[in-house]
């Protein structure tokens, strides 16, 4: 187990260290969520109504941007070849980096979201529920997100078939983090019963996308 | 099947492994196959125009529900047949079952199509418009991605064998996740459920409706397999050209060298 602690401190010191990549992404994040209003008009409250959905699908875009990177630098400089050999199980390390991910990716994503809320004037008693369901969702971008990574690793145009894989995988996560918060600002469905499930699509997520991860990733390295 | 074979005992499957003896089973089946589908369409779509009555809402355009209906069920049945041919590919290596995988992807993906065609059209004077966000079209639209999803897969990959297990693997994945996709589909909709969608299950079918229904899911299904199988074969017959080409190739360069030492 220890191997798998030094392996989540390895990729989350990388990323860092390397810097860039968070920066990435959380520019992206903003400037989709800007142009929501440039294309649409700047009307307080058509956006105000419309902002949950915006700033999930943003969100969804700018973490598919930043899965290529999960396996993409392990795999050209052979350290993947290493851990599919090594004595960790290769499941628990395509879990370590998926962790990695969503620490450095899907946390920050999901706390700059309440900013950029401010932006599509965001009804006030939605933002614990814009919070709360972007921490309870973003693992399952991630942990599905790193079994589409695995499988486009060496194929071409492998980000653009990325989005093309992940995205229909996404649609429930999507569906249940908007049910939840527009159940908190008064919508029919119960905000616990849209919550839970979404957490229970991140726990299926973790179980699934490792092991479809490691499977793929053995098949090429081989 | 025969008491001539060696022992252990094989089952049908095992044997099919062999894809000598595969050829040889579908050649004989397929034209049957084929011949039946036609059959029972044609008989299907005689019986919906000339037999089935008008419905006393709808009038003709139910007759589009004959098309409609066994396309989205197969539509759905090409994706679990993908499932099922991973699974053996990737547990018990079956070397037909990446095969079956690769030829039931365009089918399915056509018969999806042709569920979602054909309900729009029948949505236009059913609806008063082409596409509405109901959870039935919906999800046959995300089948439809998922479909594009695992073909595109396919053709990025260079190396076939890879291109195969890496397919099975995605199929795998698309499977256990489809059920959660449908429900949540279906959990939008209830919350988003727009006024103008008129409620499709009214009435239970009448059997006069019901009849030409069946006969024609059986006659589409029939037509399924036969494709499917015809595009196994000729899967299989790409490969066997390929793998010859490549000993030509090598055969070729060995003579080369020869020569040239």
């Amino acid at each position: 187990m220890t191997t798998f602690w030094t392996l989540l401190k390895r990729d989350l010191l990388l990323q860092a260290r390397e810097g860039g990549a968070l920066g990435t992404a959380l520019g992206f994040y903003l400037i989709v969520v800007t142009m929501m209003p440039l294309g649409l008009g700047p009307d307080l409250n058509l956006l105000s109504r419309i902002a949950p959905g915006v700033l999930w699908i943003a969100l969804l875009l700018s973490a598919l941007l930043s899965l290529p990177r999960i396996f993409e630098a392990d795999d050209e400089d052979g350290s993947l070849e290493v851990m599919a050999t090594g004595e960790l199980p290769l499941e628990l390390a395509a879990a370590a980096k998926a962790l990695a991910h969503w620490i450095s990716t899907g946390i920050p994503l999901a706390l700059l979201a309440p900013v950029l809320g401010l932006l599509l004037n965001l009804e006030l008693r939605a933002y614990p529920a814009l919070v709360a369901t972007m921490l309870a969702g973003t693992p399952a971008i991630s942990f599905l997100g790193s079994a589409g990574a695995a499988l486009t690793l060496r194929a071409r145009r492998g980000g653009l078939l990325l989005a093309l894989l992940v995205l229909p995988l996404y649609i429930p996560t999507l569906i249940f983090g908007i049910a939840a918060i527009s159940a908190a600002t008064g919508g029919p469905s119960g905000f616990q019963a849209s919550f839970l499930i979404l957490a229970a699509i991140s726990l299926f997520s973790l179980v699934v996308g490792p092991f479809a991860a490691a499977a793929a990733i053995r098949f090429q390295t081989q | 099947m025969t008491q001539t074979d060696a022992a252990p005992r094989q089952t049908l499957t095992q044997k099919l492994a062999n894809p000598t003896r595969f050829m040889q089973l579908s050649g004989t089946l397929m034209p049957w196959f084929a011949g039946a589908a036609a059959a029972l369409i044609v008989y299907a779509m005689y019986l919906a125009f000339f037999v089935a009555p008008e419905d006393y809402q709808q009038g003709q355009t139910v007759k589009i529900m004959f098309i409609h209906v066994p396309a989205a069920w197969l539509g759905m049945m090409g994706y679990a047949l993908i499932a099922i041919s991973s699974f053996g590919y990737l547990v018990f290596r079956h070397p037909l079952a990446d095969v079956s995988a690769k030829a039931a992807a365009p089918i399915g993906a056509a018969f999806t199509f042709l569920a979602l065609a054909t309900g729009s059209l029948w949505g236009k004077p059913m609806w008063g418009t082409y596409w509405v966000w109901d959870a039935r079209l919906t999800s046959m639209l995300i089948l439809l991605f998922l479909y594009f999803g695992l073909m595109a897969l396919r053709s990025a990959v260079d190396d076939e064998a890879m291109a195969g297990k890496l397919c099975a693997v995605l199929g795998l994945v698309g499977v256990t996740i489809l059920p959660i996709i449908k429900f949540s589909v279906d959990w939008w909709n209830t919350l988003h459920q727009p006024a103008s969608v008129i409620r499709m299950d009214g009435p239970t079918i009448h059997s006069d409706l019901l009849w030409p229904l069946l006969i024609s899911a059986l006659g589409f299904s029939l037509l399924f397999f036969a494709l499917h199988m015809k595009g196994m074969r000729n899967e299989i017959l790409r490969r066997r050209l390929k793998s010859l080409t490549m000993a030509e190739v090598d055969r070729a360069r060995s003579v080369s060298a020869a020569a040239a030492g």
